[in-house]
């Protein structure tokens, strides 16, 4: 540590000074809002492998129905979108506003990609007499990736409304608190993904 | 090029990466579902974290924010490797 000290009027009390500045990104709210939907993810992994432990030859016969090219290039999309909306808040930063409606705008249509490939691969499910009654494996299946769809959704939404506040330059270089949050959230859904991706299509 | 050499690039490059060797190569059968399975999920679990720490930002976060998010994936990773162990 290279901080140094420094005396604080009476001489006695030392307080220190040039250390790393740490800052919160976003506000408190968005990060309990985050916390808390990340929780009741983990409880749903969680109940997830302990049904999966219960009975995993059927785990494992439905598994084999699962195609993970869906679920390896919605991975890749996920995770371009996250690294345009990183970009756009870099840009913002640099007040470099219409680069940034660009990087927002690149991050929304990856989230239309990931919604269009979802609902491919929802009708080849359903085409194929599969549905979320058919056996626990795709109740889960359905039921993780129904609500984790909801979240890209409601983040294409928050996406977009990011998109025309960019274009009014209406963010503050200095602390663009909105897109931040925005970009938590955006973060959250994709790594999310990155472990409901492997728990249902590559656990075996 | 400039955009390529951020280190939000460099890290959304082994992002790409990480994924294409779980998705398609550790999946393979020449791999034994056990070795699989766990290097699949701690591979997710760097992803993770360098999702959270990279572009969420938590890296220049004050400590009970890191300690947050670590303790998530900690005891997400943990669950799910000893659930499938056991």
């Amino acid at each position: 540590m290279s901080e140094s000290l420094m005396s604080s009027g009476t001489g006695t009390e030392l307080v220190p000074v040039g250390g790393p500045t740490r800052r919160l990104p976003g506000v408190e709210g968005v990060w309990v809002f985050v916390m808390a939907d990340m929780t009741v993810f983990a409880v749903l992994f969680g109940s997830f492998m302990v049904s999966r432990h219960h009975n995993p030859a059927l785990f494992e016969a439905s598994r084999h129905a699962m195609n993970p090219n869906f679920g390896g290039v919605n991975t890749l999309i996920l995770l371009t979108s996250s690294w345009f909306a990183a970009l756009a808040l870099d840009a913002v930063r640099k007040s470099r506003f219409a680069l940034a409606q660009r990087f927002i705008g690149g991050a929304f249509l990856c989230g239309l990609a990931f919604m269009v490939s979802k609902g491919i691969e929802y009708t080849e499910k359903l085409n194929a007499g599969i549905s979320m009654l058919t056996n626990d494996f795709f109740m889960y299946y359905f039921t993780l990736t129904g609500i984790h769809l909801f979240h890209v959704v409601a983040g294409n939404v928050v996406l977009a409304v990011l998109w025309f506040k960019a274009r009014s330059r209406s963010f503050d270089p200095k602390r663009p608190v909105v897109l931040e949050c925005g970009a938590i959230y955006w973060h959250m859904v994709d790594l999310l993904w990155i472990i409901l991706f492997p728990l249902l299509y590559l656990v075996r | 090029m400039e955009l390529l050499r951020k280190p939000v690039s460099i890290v959304w490059a082994a992002l790409m990466l990480a994924t294409c060797a779980s998705t398609w190569l550790l999946s393979k059968n020449s791999v034994t579902p056990d070795v699989a399975t766990v290097a699949i999920m701690l591979i997710a679990a760097v992803k993770v974290r360098l999702v959270m720490w990279q572009f969420m930002e938590v890296r220049r976060a004050p400590l009970s924010l890191r300690l947050v998010c670590d303790g998530w994936l900690l005891a997400v990773t943990t669950l799910i490797v000893t659930v499938y162990l056991v």
